[in-house]
């Protein structure tokens, strides 16, 4: 056998961009491929599991594609270990021909708001994590006491949101939605939504797809908000006009968006998508009391492109919760090169640019997902993503650019001496047994969401 | 009679490859792929063979005749994508 036939490759991180990557390196025809897929949680599958919505099962289906991945032969998960504190970069780089790194983004964009401090204003991460039972978010408490709640940006998370607050306790019991979640939001007193977009219709950076989603829900009504008379943000083009691809889309979605503007529903609870408005500051003083907003005109700039531009004009929103829903962002890691002014690890088609600048590489070190490209597109992007990585790592193995693995010297094994590692059969236990709590509430799945207990199953 | 892809499209676009008509757009080979909010079936083109449904991760592809009442404002949306004049 050649050493060209053999290659091994550890993974960092455990969600989509990871899934993916390890997939395509173990489909690899004619190459015996080993992947050692390393998570700092004790649970796999990155945001499918703790990002994607509750409500939303169909998408968190893709689990079903990435656990086949993981039963290929080759695959070993390392759950409970943390890369640059239990292991670092360098003992990775000991044990693997290459590291792959698709750890995502550990951190959320903040508009630096004055009043971000006061109590009930909260990254939308920590709510998204709060309710997907993430273990570092399970101990936050959200006041759900008054009858608003203010969601800055107006993404599909923002909709997530928005969605998950105004939904009753019977729909919540359908989902897998963490158990202290479901028990808090049977509970609120929230009635209306308002989600915020500094600009207009034709910039909505949710998508098509969830906006109708958004409309099919029952016992929630959605309206549009904040449209001046002349708004022409729907690109000036009626839809219908045999538009092609994305502007036919956009048209359709401006579309969708006036035809629910101004209008009133008799659902107990609703959506309000409210546009061309800006906050200014969170107002409040041991508590949330409500968000001052600035309402916007769009001017086009030089290059014809709409902007928001404040009119001076503004507004409280009386509200208890605020949750900046304005992106995520990357982190440094220990023993990575990283671009600070776009928070990603620098990198040419997935391989890492060397921190010493010019077009160095960094030898074997690779990475796919939000920490290669930032944190847009859906989850299937990072399909795309991973593949580019994965022919970059396979090209390099094949020129022989890559070090082979130090057989001689210590072993994975060795220098993860000091971790309580959790491997797949210890997941398999934590996942049999949340399934099993699920079938007996009647729900899809109930999360164990605290260490103790997740180490506890794993290790019975 | 076409497919019709919906909400839940992940994009991952594992559809695109078992399409044989090669009916679903844009996939990860064209320009508009990047920046798609999701991918779309051309109902004119689509034979009906249902290759995409099985191997969608998150069954967000369903024949016509089997679309929900909440899915079905997306028939218009996968023809929109392709022109409506067609």
């Amino acid at each position: 056998m050649s050493p060209l036939d053999r290659l091994t490759v550890a993974v960092v991180g455990s969600g989509p961009a990871a899934c993916y990557a390890a997939e395509e390196l173990l489909s690899t025809r004619g190459l015996d491929v080993q992947v050692n897929m390393f998570e700092r949680l004790l649970a796999p599958w990155g945001l499918a599991r703790y990002g994607v919505a509750p409500d939303h099962l169909a998408t968190r289906e893709v689990i079903s594609t990435f656990q086949r991945t993981a039963a290929r032969p080759g695959f070993r998960l390392h759950l409970n270990v943390e890369v640059g504190t239990d292991i670092t970069h360098s003992q990775l780089m000991d044990q693997h021909h290459a590291v792959l790194y698709a750890h995502g983004c550990a951190a959320s964009r903040s508009l630096d708001l004055p009043g971000e401090q006061i109590p009930g204003s909260h990254p939308v991460r920590d709510f998204v994590g709060w309710y997907n039972g993430h273990p570092d978010h399970v101990d936050h408490s959200f006041d759900l006491s008054h009858e608003r709640a203010v969601v800055i940006g107006n993404g599909n998370v923002a909709l997530d949101v928005a969605r998950i607050l105004t939904s009753r306790r019977d729909r919540l019991w359908s989902t897998d939605i963490a158990a202290h979640a479901l028990d808090v939001l049977a509970g609120s007193n929230v009635r209306e939504v308002i989600v915020l977009g500094r600009r207009g219709l034709a910039d909505a950076a949710f998508t098509t797809a969830e906006l109708i989603g958004l409309q099919n829900l029952r016992d929630v009504d959605i309206s549009v908000e904040g449209l001046s008379g002349d708004d022409d943000s729907g690109e000036g083009q009626e839809y219908g006009q045999g538009l092609r691809g994305a502007p036919a889309i956009n048209a359709h979605k401006a579309s969708l968006l006036r035809q629910l503007s101004g209008r009133d529903g008799t659902a107990p609870r609703r959506i309000v998508l409210r546009f061309l408005t800006s906050p200014a500051a969170i107002l409040g003083d041991h508590r949330v009391a409500g968000l001052r907003v600035v309402r916007n005109e769009l001017r086009r700039d030089s290059s014809g492109r709409a902007v928001a531009e404040s009119t001076g004009e503004t507004d409280v929103i009386d509200a208890g919760l605020v949750l900046q829903s304005v992106g995520y962002r990357g982190v440094q890691l220990a023993g990575l090169p990283f671009d600070d002014q776009k928070a990603v690890v620098p990198n040419d088609a997935g391989r890492v640019l060397s921190a010493s600048g010019g077009q160095a590489f960094e030898p074997g070190t690779y990475v796919a997902g939000w920490i290669k490209r930032g944190p847009s597109g859906v989850m299937g992007t990072n399909k795309a993503c991973a593949r580019q990585t994965v022919a970059a790592v396979l090209a390099d193995h094949a020129a022989g650019a890559l070090q082979a693995p130090d057989v001689g010297g210590s072993s994975l094994a060795d220098a993860l001496s000091g971790s309580d590692v959790v491997d797949s059969s210890g997941w398999g236990k934590i996942d049999a047994r949340e399934l099993s709590l699920g079938r007996e509430q009647g729900r899809p799945r109930v999360k164990l969401v605290e260490r103790a207990e997740m180490l506890r199953t794993a290790r019975s | 009679m076409p497919h019709v892809i919906t909400q839940n499209c992940c994009n991952d676009a594992a559809c695109v490859s078992a399409c044989p008509v090669d009916c679903i757009h844009p996939g990860p080979g064209e320009a508009d792929y990047a920046h798609t909010e999701m991918l779309y079936i051309d109902p004119v083109t689509c034979i009906d063979c249902g290759a995409c449904v099985d191997v969608c991760p998150v069954d967000a592809i369903a024949p016509d005749f089997a679309l929900t009442p909440a899915m079905r404002p997306f028939e218009e949306l996968n023809r929109l994508w392709f022109g409506s004049a067609r």
